[in-house]
């Protein structure tokens, strides 16, 4: 069954638990990074717990990324996981602090807080930092020889990866302060609204350049968008010009305020801001699962595996989505300015 | 590769996973006894049980957090430094990790959530639904994670594709390889003991210290009801994991064991292993009782490492010392055990303070024998990573010595800080002990908030 086709329909699922941990542990990350912005310790209060039941289960996507890879496309993992070998450690470690920081932060006492108040900041935007290294390098390319990687050790640090970092934790950032629109309330909200602004501002701004230079990175890429610095092949672009439009169009009614009629509107909008860059992204390296050296067929594990995996997912997916709304929907209220929930 | 990123690479796994592993070998054994609280206290209403589950539930936050940000760093490790290994076995036992996230790790985390934090937003069956949840989530990771290194002990079910890389003939028999059964409860007694032991440690301090409250002879007497009925099923355990090594890693049996000549082999009590010169030093046994042990023949010819040439054995005296000091440790948990039974059926257990003190000391006990247990495990698996199908110097990924001992430095500082402030706030909430009033959560703040929000600084 499925034959020639688990390849691929592996990949989709791999880039659909990527983007389903970009979405959700991207918000609170985002709430990470957003921290050294609070006014008082009170906010900080509010800010994590408006996530601290749900960041758990927001980064085992992370663990299904890694693992799934591992699973599905062993020679993928092999070439990515040594050529990202640095920034992957960072965020590693970056995740360490800021994951221990939820529960450390109430058991520290002065000095002690503090660390790991500064260490739950820093970690987010450390992670955050890293996973944009890992993305810049990943989309740059990967060297590749008889099917290991043959690159040296700082190959992902270029001017390019530098901006997808900087691009990303200003989009986590985004998503961070959206959720913080949908959870809180009072000055904490009102605080949140404005820094929806600023950062869809900065979001535009950054995902422009990011798209820009990601043209630059293969001649394949520029070819399929159609776009070089003269020219513009207009029957390459047209179809695929909704992308860059639609990502204007949410910039601006995030800006505007979409969060005014439906508190998680703003939320919802940023990770279509997401989803249309991450479409964008599948559109510049189809139909390579490591740029530009390997597509899924070539990384793939063996069909039995991928089957034997396939006849796991089909039933298990639907259950882990159904659980994870309904812990979603246990704790949807707001927090409550005391830091604490209605 | 080089030697020295080859010997980086494994110091920094074993590192990592040295330290990953405290944690779940805690964790799996304190989810286990938060539920059997929870429904002790649902079915008696006594409060007692109420207030132990709201005390431990706080430091299994504190160490479940840890054993998630340790274990995530695993999942990414196999493939940025083994990623030979991971290329070769990704068909093989990738699914087995793939089922762990799964089935285990979205189990654990979802309800982790309505655990620590439901407390009042959920009824009080879901929330106990949610603590069974997270403790099976916890065995079935055991499961899964235990099938998978189990294969690399005992390899079976698979063929060696035309591109070198390894598949899958038969899942069963690569899940339900010969070694699983034994290794999968010898891990998980190992935990349940590990567990029992911190909570009896921790309950005899808070009696020595006079602050003892209901909930501490409780708990003590559940600890010790645990080990005295697990500590032997577990050296029976440890048995049968060793006859199933002796049949299939002999080399392993033998360093263990210390038997350098093939022959009737005796079981050594002390010894000091010398690979130079092949033999042992200063060596006190009991001969023909390792025949007996192994094979049910104290005169039994018996494999001894010169049946291995010298680049086929294990280092011998890691693992011949690890497995000692396993053994040593589960020997001071039979006689906790027993000699807490004692005290109990003789009504003597509570004033008892010479035990209590005793018990207080040994609290490490089980996690010094996990993780002697893993060394010797891994260490005697040496110089495999898949037993005789795949080394581990053709293991390693092709990263630049510097860039692994750099990870390596910042492996080391980063886990002395987490891991030493962890230690720090858990031994705090146990000196403090629990209270006869143990506050159920006001609202949904994380367990172990000491203060309203608005009275803390920072």
């Amino acid at each position: 069954m499925f034959g020639g086709e688990l390849p691929l329909i592996w990949a989709i699922l791999i880039a659909t638990a990527v983007f389903l941990y970009v979405a959700l542990d991207g918000f609170d990350l985002g709430v990470g990074i957003l921290f050294p912005f609070a006014k008082d310790p009170r906010q900080r209060d509010q800010m994590q717990q408006a996530i601290a039941p749900v960041w758990d289960g927001n980064e085992t996507w992370l663990v299904l990324g890694g693992g799934g890879l591992f699973a599905a496309f062993p020679k993928a993992y092999a070439v990515i996981m040594p050529a990202l070998y640095l920034p992957i450690i960072l965020m590693l470690l970056a995740l360490i602090f800021r994951g221990v920081a939820f529960e450390f932060r109430h058991h520290g006492r002065n000095s002690g807080k503090k660390f790991w108040t500064a260490a739950f900041a820093g970690g987010s935007i450390g992670a955050a930092v890293a996973q944009g290294l890992v993305l810049g390098g990943f989309i740059q390319g990967i060297k590749v020889e008889d099917g290991r990687f043959a690159g040296g050790p700082l190959d992902w640090l270029t001017p390019f990866s530098l901006m997808v970092a900087a691009a990303l934790v200003a989009g986590y950032a985004l998503l961070g302060a959206a959720w913080l629109v949908f959870k809180t309330q009072g000055e904490l909200f009102d605080a949140s609204a404005r820094w929806i602004k600023q950062l869809a501002v900065l979001v535009a701004l950054a995902m422009g350049a990011v798209s820009l230079a990601t043209l630059g990175v293969d001649p394949r890429v520029t070819a399929r968008w159609g776009v070089s610095m003269t020219t513009v092949d207009w029957a390459a672009f047209l179809p695929l010009a909704i992308l860059p439009i639609g990502a204007v169009g949410l910039c601006f009614i995030i800006w505007r305020g979409v969060w005014e009629k439906q508190h998680l509107l703003a939320y919802l909008c940023a990770v279509g801001l997401f989803l249309i860059g991450y479409i964008g992204l599948a559109v510049s390296l189809w139909p390579y699962i490591v740029p530009f050296a390997m597509t899924p067929a070539d990384a793939a594990a063996a069909d039995n595996a991928l089957s034997l995996m396939l006849w796991g997912t089909v039933p298990m997916l639907p259950i882990i989505l159904g659980y994870t709304a309904y812990v979603y929907w246990i704790f949807r209220a707001k927090v409550t300015e005391d830091g604490a929930y209605h | 590769m080089d030697l020295d990123a080859l010997i980086l690479a494994r110091l920094q796994f074993a590192f990592t996973i040295g330290f990953h592993i405290i944690f779940p070998a805690f964790t799996i054994g304190l989810a286990s006894f938060l539920a059997v609280l929870e429904g002790l206290w649902l079915i008696t209403k006594q409060a007692r049980f109420r207030n132990l589950y709201l005390f431990w539930v706080k430091i299994f936050a504190l160490s479940f957090g840890m054993g998630v940000v340790s274990g995530v760093v695993m999942s990414y490790e196999f493939g940025a430094n083994w990623s030979e290994f991971s290329a070769a076995t990704g068909s093989v036992i990738g699914p087995l990790l793939a089922y762990e996230v799964l089935t285990a790790f979205f189990l654990e985390a979802s309800f982790l959530g309505i655990m620590l934090f439901g407390w009042k937003r959920v009824g009080p069956g879901l929330h106990f639904f949610s603590t069974c949840m997270v403790a099976l989530g916890t065995l079935v990771s055991a499961f899964w994670i235990l099938a998978a290194n189990s294969w690399m002990q005992t390899p079976q079910g698979f063929a060696i594709a035309a591109d070198g890389t390894m598949v899958a003939t038969d899942f069963a028999q690569v899940i339900f390889n010969p070694s699983l059964p034994s290794r999968l409860v010898h891990m998980v007694l190992a935990a349940y003991l590990t567990t029992a032991m911190v909570v009896g440690g921790a309950s005899a301090f808070a009696m020595l210290k006079k602050r003892a409250t209901a909930e501490s002879g409780t708990a003590l007497r559940m600890a010790v009801l645990m080990v005295a009925v697990t500590a032997p099923l577990q050296i029976l355990a440890g048995h049968e994991s060793g006859v199933v090594a002796h049949e299939y890693q002999p080399a392993k049996v033998a360093a263990l064991e210390g038997w350098w000549t093939t022959g009737p082999q005796p079981t050594i009590l002390f010894a000091w292993p010398d690979e130079a010169q092949g033999r042992n030093h200063l060596e006190i046994g009991i001969p023909g009782a390792g025949s007996w042990v192994n094979v049910g023949d104290a005169t039994a010819e018996l494999e001894g490492l010169d049946a291995f040439a010298p680049e086929e054995r294990p280092p011998v005296f890691i693992t011949f010392w690890a497995f000692r000091i396993m053994v040593a440790m589960g020997l001071v948990m039979l006689a906790i055990g027993w000699s807490g039974a004692v005290l109990w059926l003789t009504k003597r257990l509570d004033g008892a303070s010479l035990y209590h003190r005793a018990v207080m000391w040994a609290a490490p006990s089980g996690f010094i024998a996990v993780l002697a247990g893993w060394v010797t495990a891994e260490v005697g698996r040496q110089p495999w990573v898949v037993h005789g199908v795949m080394r581990t110097a053709d293991a390693v990924s092709p990263v630049a010595a510097g860039a692994v001992a750099a990870s390596l430095l910042a492996f080391l500082i980063v886990y002395a800080i987490v891991f030493t402030a962890g230690a720090i706030y858990i031994l705090r909430l146990m000196a403090k002990g629990p209270a006869t009033e143990e506050t159920p959560p006001e609202s949904d703040q994380p367990p172990g908030t000491p203060l309203p929000a608005a009275l803390r600084e920072a």
